[in-house]
């Protein structure tokens, strides 16, 4: 596979005004404030004059703007994200020790997005127009037009009342296993502790069925349009015409073209992902950078919202750069 | 020739307005195939009668709290009653009456952000299109800025610093809405650009604004309309996600997210706090969805899945 390395530079150097653009946003959050930031952070007449002025030089804010735009981006590049004033800790380590259960709960929540969109997407292209593709697109539509937070209340009201499933948190207290990943699947089953694993699991299950929900169903239509325009394809008739047996003709020829734009849909939505996790981790009490962000708000803790949404967008970046990269090496014939 | 074998002469607005009939005719014909679509139509137009009648269907103020009626079963359950027909919440408050009034914030803002972000995102993608060059590098620059926040994030971290607030709301919602117009604009701008109309308008002397304006955008409107329906639904979950995590409307005005936020911490008790409003939004989102896909079936067969 040839691989053009300059078209991928000049990509990567069109990120380069996007990044500085997002860092601007991102700066600009806190000066966005009506009124006087630290004032808000702290809470109007519980400290002192004195301190608000130690505090706003702390935070640098008696500087003049470029000036703390410079150091904003400096601490950035040197990975100083802030310091956490709820958490009287550099922002950097609070995001950190909180992006293991994040990680985890989009992964797991990818795996069952897959594993509903990958044979009802195929299933209904494959037999257009069949209860299954109706019910499939039914299924989809509701799926984009239902709110994830209520989704997942529902689910709690349906599997919570007789306690099969835990509502909040990702471990029964005392589980947790030995540290390796900081994932806790993972971990779990690294250390062969069955027990911590299936409690795991059973934490996991509805958050991850919540925000995995939203995702199958754009991937399912994708796989699904995708799956119909490459059945039509000449090469398609003729692998029949060679004999192949239908299985293996969707499954080897037609799949594989098939999920071109799949993938690339796929990771453009971890926009959808990324988003709808800050609700998800927020209604199942998940401990991780999206119920982070949403406390941080109701602590008035700008440093650390500012260093979230950052490392947010960071991420969403990254992802759509991969979309992009992916997409010309499994398609040759596209330039960017 | 006798003067009455021509044709008769008239007035150019009144041919426009049949022509504007006939089109509209032609487009029901064809909108209606999809019955789908049709049932769409009739729930987002229960909806909006619904929140346009709203002071005349409630039956309490909204906010009125009855400390000793609290969590009041629906009339259907036992212990129910008309007094309150889908019964009480935690402060006493009618759930009818909050429901009812929370169609307002929600499809006003839904249509409100769409309607002024699709004008912004009109005007900004034919000037990015059909100018090319910088002005199109600038806009699009801004537009790649404003696609790398995952819209949550962004929409929350900026409601968190500007505060509760409806017009607060929309501003933040609308901030990053255009982009959406805007590309669909630019795209088919660009489309249009190198065709024959646009030619032919440049040859007989028509300046940019007469193209964009009065030759391209008549041509790219269907499309834009549609995206514009489409959006309406994603904005109304956006209002409905923002409330419930707490950074939407205040409190003293009802919306959808925000009566489930209420109920959340009571649902395995009094499951109808939080299941009621939110069968609302599905069904209003779920209908702006099946009219969106029915006007691009029958405006832009190009679409048609």
């Amino acid at each position: 596979m040839k691989i053009n390395f300059n078209q991928f530079i000049n990509r990567l150097l069109q990120t380069i005004p996007v990044v500085i653009g997002v860092t601007l946003i991102v700066f600009s959050l806190m000066h966005l404030t009506p009124g006087d930031p630290v004032e808000i952070m702290m809470g109007q007449g519980t400290v002192t004059e004195g301190e608000i002025q130690r505090i706003r030089e702390e935070l640098g804010l008696h500087l003049p703007l470029p000036v703390q735009y410079l150091r904003f981006i400096t601490g950035i590049v040197k990975g100083d994200l802030g310091y956490s004033i709820y958490y009287r800790q550099p922002a950097r380590e609070v995001i950190f020790s909180r992006l293991p259960a994040t990680f985890e709960l989009m992964v797991v929540a990818m795996i069952i997005s897959l594993a509903i969109a990958l044979p009802v997407g195929i299933i209904s292209a494959v037999r257009q127009y069949s209860l299954l593709d109706k019910i499939g697109t039914i299924g989809a539509l509701l799926g984009v037009s239902m709110p994830g937070f209520w989704l997942g209340l529902l689910l709690i009201m349906a599997f919570s009342v007789n306690w099969i499933f835990p509502v909040a948190g990702r471990i029964g207290f005392g589980m947790a296993p030995q540290r390796i990943t900081g994932l806790y699947l993972l971990d779990s089953i690294l250390t062969c502790n069955w027990f911590s694993f299936w409690n795991a699991l059973k934490h996991i299950l509805l958050p991850a069925v919540t925000l995995g929900m939203s995702m199958a169903a754009l991937t399912m239509k994708t796989i699904r349009s995708s799956m119909l325009e490459v059945i039509r394809e000449d090469y398609i008739t003729f692998a029949r015409a060679k004999g192949l047996s239908r299985s293996q003709v969707v499954l080897k020829h037609a799949l594989k073209n098939a999920l071109i734009p799949t993938i690339t849909v796929i990771t453009l939505n971890m926009g959808v992902l990324l988003g709808g996790n800050m609700i998800v981790e927020t209604v199942f009490g998940w401990p991780g950078l999206g119920s982070l962000v949403v406390n941080a708000i109701f602590n008035r803790d700008y440093p650390l919202v500012q260093a979230s949404v950052l490392i947010y967008a960071v991420t969403f970046i990254i992802c759509n750069l991969l979309a992009d990269f992916l997409y010309t090496v499994l398609n040759p014939r596209v330039k960017f | 020739m006798r003067i009455t074998d021509l044709p008769a002469v008239r007035p150019k607005y009144a041919e426009d307005s049949e022509r504007f009939h006939v089109r509209l005719r032609e487009f029901w014909r064809e909108y209606k195939k999809n019955r789908m679509a049709v049932i769409g139509v009739f729930i987002v137009g229960f909806f909006v009668s619904i929140g346009l009648f709203s002071p005349w269907l409630i039956l309490h103020d909204p906010n009125e709290q009855d400390i000793f009626n609290r969590f009041q079963p629906p009339v259907w359950m036992e212990g129910g009653s008309w007094e309150h027909p889908l019964g009480t919440d935690e402060l006493g408050r009618d759930l009818w009456s909050r429901i009812i009034y929370g169609s307002r914030v929600s499809l006003a803002l839904g249509m409100a952000v769409a309607f002024f972000a699709t004008t912004v995102g009109i005007f900004m993608g034919l000037l990015s299109g059909y100018y090319g060059g910088t002005i199109d590098s600038i806009i699009q620059r801004i537009v790649d800025i404003l696609l790398a926040f995952p819209y949550l994030v962004f929409a929350i971290a900026l409601m968190a610093v500007l505060g509760r607030g409806v017009f607060n709301l929309f501003l933040v919602l609308l901030y990053k809405e255009w982009v959406t117009p805007c590309r669909v604009v630019r795209g088919e701008v660009l489309a249009a650009r190198e065709s024959e109309y646009v030619e032919a308008a440049r040859a007989v002397g028509a300046g940019g604004f007469h193209i964009m304006f009065k030759e391209i955008l008549p041509n790219v409107f269907s499309s834009v309309i549609v995206v514009a329906t489409l959006r309406v639904a994603w904005i109304i979950l956006m209002e409905a996600s923002l409330s419930f995590i707490g950074v939407g409307v205040p409190l003293d005005i009802p919306s959808w997210g925000m009566i489930i936020a209420d109920g959340r911490g009571y649902i395995t008790q009094y499951w109808w706090l939080s299941t009621f409003p939110g069968i609302a939004i599905l069904l209003t989102v779920l209908g702006i969805n099946l009219m969106g896909q029915g006007l691009r079936d029958a405006l832009d067969p190009r679409l048609k899945e």
